[in-house]
């Protein structure tokens, strides 16, 4: 686990060893043999994947395959289903999320969540926003203030909302309501974001704003985005994970997953041949 | 070639739309029925009560003679039961709902304590009476008390509560609760700050159709005891009272025509009462009726 800062081989799955030089980046996830059931349903098997700093890893693959279940497991979100069973090890920045001592809601105050239909809360867009930082103890309003500006500034919704902060976030369309959760999200300040095909009820405007937003939130944030269209993966990401029927069939830089490919099966995919 | 026969399918046109005629009539009739009935009902209580209905009715203690006769104590009871009803059934109730759908885990137990609640809201008002008779006037030593009543009218309208509650919970969406977890907000941080605010339309619906059950029932009270007649108010909830239903009782019970008409006139202020409440019941849902 410790080290991170070294120069990484990223080893393709399949046996096949490829040296991929890296840069000298950090590793914020770093999965490890893991699997998982729903009751006898082997939804994961043998995952290995590392997920690093100011990045934007897509996960893709066709429907059932797994991606919203590992995504899920990330902030341990996956609990909430009874039944799930774990193995394997996921390290979030050097330490295992599945330890006991590691307490889920201080997990995920490092790693917010983007759903895939736009979740707001039935309340003001302030209040949206201030939720987070409110459950977290901050009560003083000159700084809320100041979260929500800056949250909805960076969720790229600020002009759109600013004269009307205190209406009910359920007048906003779709489009804006789920920059609204991002915003919602940026506002407890993480270190990474999950995207469970954050674009996916959204109309193409909408889908453009949110590809233009995660390319301008990867400066600062480690992003992980499950899509089911290829297009966006190779549009908006740096490295690209493959899934089928639980397995991660091919992890390589996104340029390479769609230009050669190394997998078969990656291939048939990303061509259109199923999925 | 062609399945369907168009020349008889207009052919026997007439028979169908005559048969949707006449069901649609037979169910306005039986509405119309209901209807009428209440309106007969109503007609009947205020041609003879609205007389004796002034101020004086209500700011009257009960007396033998009918023209000072007035309802004060019982309304005032009516107020101190639901007083001591409300909060505590309302507490435990949602309390109750909370621990089922949000905390408990989905198993046996629960599915059991579950078919019972629905099972305790079938049991007949009579038997909570003797279940107060018991516990409440005669072990706990309480008497025909506003507590010893309260207590048990809590019990007999939990069940509502209980399950109104529940399904206002329920129906708060998951995503909503994803949302708040996904953020890092604990269980409980989470149920006070999303749950309960959207689900509080639908617990204080059931909440007042639940109290303005307990201020019409009747049966439980008659076996705990309460006094047909009392000419003082109580001053705390342990002291004697009497309420609205009891108070009718009473009137409808003697012979003389004026009682008659006195108890009309108390039929009109409970009925008012609950009107009232389940007016506000309609207000708060389509004030909060959100769509999720
Ligand atoms: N809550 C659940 N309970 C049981 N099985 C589930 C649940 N969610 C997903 N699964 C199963 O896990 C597998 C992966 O599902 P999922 O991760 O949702 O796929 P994807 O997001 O790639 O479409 C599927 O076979 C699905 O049936
Ligand atoms: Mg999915």
């Amino acid at each position: 686990m410790n080290a991170t800062m070294e120069k990484q081989r990223v080893r393709i799955v399949q046996g096949e060893e490829k040296q991929v030089e890296m840069e000298n980046k950090n590793i914020v996830y770093k999965t490890d043999q893991l699997n998982l059931w729903y009751g006898e349903n082997h939804a994961l098997k043998n995952i290995n994947l590392d997920i690093y700093e100011n990045e934007v890893t897509a996960i893709i693959g066709p429907s059932g395959c797994g991606k919203s279940t590992y995504i899920k497991t990330l902030n341990r979100m996956i609990e909430l289903v009874p039944g799930v069973k774990t193995s394997g090890e996921i390290a979030y920045r050097g330490r295992n999320i599945f330890d006991r001592s590691y307490g889920v809601e201080e997990l995920r105050t490092k790693v917010g969540m983007v759903f895939q239909k736009p979740n707001p809360f039935p309340k003001s867009i302030y209040e949206n926003v201030a939720y987070g930082p409110k459950i977290h103890g901050i009560r003083d309003k000159k700084i809320l203030d100041q979260i929500v500006e800056k949250s909805l500034k960076g969720a790229a919704i600020w002009d759109e909302v600013k004269d009307r902060l205190h209406q009910n976030a359920y007048g906003l369309s779709g489009g804006q309501q789920q920059r609204l959760c991002i915003a919602r999200c940026l506002a407890i300040e993480p270190d990474v974001i999950l995207m469970d095909e954050p674009t996916s009820a959204l109309d193409p405007i909408s889908t453009l704003k949110v590809e233009e937003l995660v390319q301008e939130l990867k400066k600062e944030f480690s992003i992980i985005i499950v899509t089911h269209n290829m297009q966006q993966a190779a549009r908006i990401s740096d490295k690209t994970a493959f899934f089928l029927n639980g397995e991660v069939i091919e992890f390589t830089d996104t340029n390479k997953i769609f230009s050669t490919p190394s997998d078969k099966r990656t291939e048939d995919y990303i061509t259109g041949r199923f999925g | 070639m062609k399945l369907i026969n168009h020349t008889s399918v207009v052919k026997h046109m007439k028979p169908r739309l005559v048969i949707n005629i006449l069901f649609k009539s037979l169910f306005f009739a039986a509405t119309l029925f209901g209807l009428l009935v209440l309106g007969i009902l109503l007609y009947r209580i205020f041609t003879q009560g609205i007389a004796y209905l002034d101020m004086q009715f209500l700011q009257s203690l009960p007396s033998r003679k009918p023209e000072q006769a007035g309802i004060k104590t019982a309304l005032v009871g009516t107020i101190w039961l639901m007083a001591v009803v409300a909060p505590i059934s309302l507490s435990l109730g949602v309390g109750t709902a909370i621990y089922l759908e949000e905390y408990a885990k989905k198993n046996r137990f629960t599915s059991f304590i579950q078919v019972n609640i629905s099972n305790l809201a079938g049991v007949p008002s009579i038997v909570f009476g003797l279940l107060g008779l018991t516990v409440f006037v005669r072990a706990l030593s309480l008497g025909t008390s506003v507590l010893a009543a309260g207590l048990t009218m809590s019990l007999l309208v939990l069940p509502i509560i209980i399950v109104a509650s529940q399904e206002a919970i329920r129906s708060v969406p998951k995503e909503l609760r994803e949302a708040s977890f996904g953020m890092g907000a604990t269980k409980w941080q989470t149920i006070v700050h999303v749950v309960l605010p959207a689900a509080i339309p639908g617990i204080l619906t059931g909440g007042i159709l639940a109290l303005s059950r307990a201020i019409g029932e009747t049966a439980p009270l008659v076996v705990l005891g309460l006094p047909l007649f009392l000419a003082f108010l109580p001053k705390s909830v342990f002291d004697m009272f009497t309420v609205l239903p009891m108070q009718i009782y009473n009137w409808t019970g003697r012979p003389q025509a004026e009682f008659q008409s006195l108890a009309a006139a108390g039929i009109i202020v409970l009925l008012v009462m609950l009107i009232i409440m389940n007016s506000i019941a309609v207000l708060i849902r389509n004030k909060y009726q959100k769509r999720f």
